[in-house]
């Protein structure tokens, strides 16, 4: 039996930074987990992805887990919590960013 | 040092262009990832979690002080400030961005450094003894022939397309301090009859399927080494399991065909390949000796240092665990640990660059080098000098007296950067450091190898640690095994599982419940960790760390 699905967000990372991104419910990459487009759907997810592959832009897009919180997507795996925040032995990558935005 | 001739320098520009005009087409579209990503990885370029990674090869290991500055200049200019220093001898940076790694690369090139053949199915970066040409335990300096297999593995037009990544490494001393074992060809130099020539050790490596490299062949002349090493990855070439990435190293093709069957098969290739090499390769050499030649050592007394020794007892311990036997009278070898606790293992900040620079300038003959343990070292010191590199050292947070004892932990990056990890080694790295620094219990318990992985490609060479740790994903959280009793020296043993893994919060006071072990078993403070755990064996390892039911049950 097949198994059901389970939410999907698509992720990459940017051709020129390398930075984690998430594709949106307007088609566009954003930076922050939260507001990526959860699938629901396979076919749909399926066919999102491969239209978003073809971006020349983006790398490696794939399908990742998601389970869906109050603000938004949240990772189901911690490979994809470090993906959305950064090393854990520096304060860098996107949990800096965040930081940032948070003193704006 | 070697310096680059007018053909290596014409090479790595070359070079440089090529890849620039890559990156641009990439970027403007002319080239699809799929077409990029062979490119990017023959020049060291990687995408990893959060960012791309650029590894840059230090050719066994060795550095002057313009190329660390260099790679200091690099960290602060394109990066976050800061490199880590590999196991392979490399330096990697974490946060470089695509449009910058052409400048990356024309700045290395400035100072002949490069990135070429540190990634792909070719002969990486050739790793060698980071005591080479320093230490009193040598019969020859492995740093000549490193670099004529380097001039002669890169780009190599039949070896670019290898059944998968080949590793080299040459010891010239007694001791092995370059893991020869662990690598699919090792090279042990000796001396036989007042000539030097090579034990090639065949086979060896970690990763997924971790085996002890085996003698291929006993004694090589320097003059039959080339041919010799062309015959081996030739036959290998052919022989290797393309089908399989994994059965694909030259160890599976080894243990498959049996040793005698592939030293057949290389006498049969050498006797045609030998004939091509036609002397070239020993003018070569002769060449590259030239540039080897010892420095100038300096005549003086140790006053300064007899002094310090006995009147400071910080300055005592860091000369009792960091500096090692030098081969000339008056000096030594100092050890800078990059390993100070609490600190990611191997990762040096720019100031710190600038300030070994400095010290290897002002003291130390301008070299430097890398060891697989991820320190840096400073190989030719007069003794009379420490006590002024000790001081600086101390000042630029570098003065950590912990060579080969608990806190001077391999780990590689793990989860916190790596794609393929499994786990995070990193912190585990830095919370062992931290709690036994904490318990003060570092020279009680002495020499100890920990080395730390982030998955089964053994990166953090945890199989050949004396306690050594694999971290996996069990069901979807971080659990980490542990092996006991490895050793990566010449007498090369693989570690034994102890059971089933621990979870993130258990693992540091699972490596205390080993030590409180071993302090109360081993016969004296002279007995290693290694040799009671060769004494005891596992059992009562075992028992402190899985108790059994009752105990826990009463515990709780
Ligand atoms: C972060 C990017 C890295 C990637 C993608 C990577 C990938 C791999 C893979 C796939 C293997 C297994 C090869 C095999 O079994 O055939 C391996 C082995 C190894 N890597 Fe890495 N590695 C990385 C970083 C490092 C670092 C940072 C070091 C040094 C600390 C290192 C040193 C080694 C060593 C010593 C081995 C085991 C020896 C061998 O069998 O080749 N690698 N690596
Ligand atoms: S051992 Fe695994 S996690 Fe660690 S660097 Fe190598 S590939 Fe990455």
């Amino acid at each position: 039996m097949p198994r059901p699905f389970t939410p999907k967000a698509i992720t990459a990372n940017a051709l020129l930074e390398g930075d984690v991104i998430y594709l949106d419910h307007s088609g566009q990459w954003v930076r922050d987990l939260r507001q990526a487009r959860a699938f629901t759907e396979a076919e749909v997810a399926e066919a999102a992805l491969a239209e978003a592959a073809k971006d020349g832009m983006v790398v490696g897009a794939y399908l990742t887990d998601v389970k869906l919180g109050e603000h938004g997507p949240e990772p189901t795996h911690f490979r994809e919590e470090f993906r959305r925040t950064g090393p854990s032995n520096y304060f860098h990558g996107k949990q800096e960013s965040k930081e940032a935005e948070a003193h704006v | 040092m070697y310096k680059y001739n007018d053909f290596d320098e014409a090479f790595v520009r070359a070079r440089v262009a090529q890849f620039s005009a890559q990156v641009a087409r990439r970027i403007d579209g002319s080239l699809t990832e799929e077409e990029f990503r062979p490119l990017r990885l023959m020049n060291g370029l990687y995408l990893q979690l959060h960012a791309y990674m650029l590894r840059v090869a230090i050719p066994y290991g060795t550095l002057n002080s313009g190329q660390m500055d260099q790679l200091a200049h690099i960290a602060e200019t394109y990066d976050r400030g800061y490199g880590h220093f590999t196991t392979r001898q490399n330096i990697q940076y974490n946060w470089p961005k695509l449009p910058d790694v052409p400048a990356i690369l024309s700045d290395l090139a400035d100072v002949e450094m490069h990135a070429i053949q540190t990634s792909g199915n070719t002969i990486r970066n050739v790793t060698a003894d980071h005591f080479a040409g320093a230490s009193a335990d040598e019969v020859a300096d492995p740093r000549p022939v490193a670099e004529l297999v380097r001039q002669w593995s890169t780009d190599h037009p039949e070896f670019q397309f290898l059944p998968r990544k080949f590793k080299i490494a040459v010891s010239g001393a007694k001791a092995d301090r370059a893991v020869i074992k662990a690598h699919d060809i090792g090279l042990y130099l000796r001396e036989q009859d007042g000539e030097i020539g090579a034990q090639i050790i065949v086979g060896g490596g970690l990763g997924r399927t971790p085996m002890v490299g085996k003698v291929l062949k006993d004694f090589v002349s320097l003059a039959d080494l080339l041919p010799y090493l062309e015959a081996t990855v030739s036959v290998w070439n052919l022989l290797g399991r393309r089908d399989n990435k994994y059965k694909a190293r030259i160890k599976i093709t080894v243990h498959e065909h049996g040793i005698e069957d592939i030293r057949a098969r290389v006498e049969a290739r050498f006797t045609q390949v030998k004939p091509l090499f036609g002397g070239i390769d020993m003018a070569m050499l002769e060449e590259i000796k030239a540039a080897f030649a010892p420095p100038a050592f300096r005549e003086a007394a140790t006053e300064a240092y007899d002094r310090a020794y006995a009147t400071d007892p910080v300055f005592r311990a860091w000369a009792d665990t960091n500096l090692s036997a030098h081969k000339a009278p008056g000096y030594a070898i100092a050890t800078v640990s990059i390993k100070t606790p609490g600190q990611t293992p191997g990762d040096a900040s720019a100031d710190q660059m600038r300030v070994l620079a400095q010290l290897a300038r002002d003291y130390g003959h301008d070299e430097l080098r890398i060891s697989h343990e991820q320190n840096v070292i400073l190989p030719h010191v007069h003794k009379s000098d420490l006590p002024a590199i000790h001081a600086a050292l101390k000042e630029a947070g570098l003065a950590a007296a912990n060579i080969g004892l608990v806190s001077d932990i391999i780990a590689c990056p793990g989860m916190d950067y790596c794609a393929l990890a499994t786990a995070r080694s990193i912190p585990v790295a830095q919370g062992i450091a931290t709690r036994f620094d904490e318990l003060k219990l570092e020279h009680e318990i002495g020499p100890l190898k920990i080395k730390i992985s982030g998955c089964i490609n053994a990166c953090g060479h945890h199989h050949v640690g004396h306690i050594g740790i694999l971290g996996l994903d069990r069901a979807g959280v971080e659990n980490y095994q542990i092996t006991l009793g490895g050793d990566g020296t010449e007498d090369m043993v693989i570690g034994e599982r102890t059971g089933p893994g621990f979870a993130y919060d258990e693992i540091i006071p699972a490596i205390e419940r080993i030590l409180a072990t071993y302090l109360e078993l081993r016969e004296a403070p002279e007995e290693t960790f290694l040799m009671a755990y060769r004494r005891l064996g596992m059992a009562p390892f075992k028992d402190a760390l899985y108790p059994p039911k009752e105990e826990k049950a009463n515990a709780a």
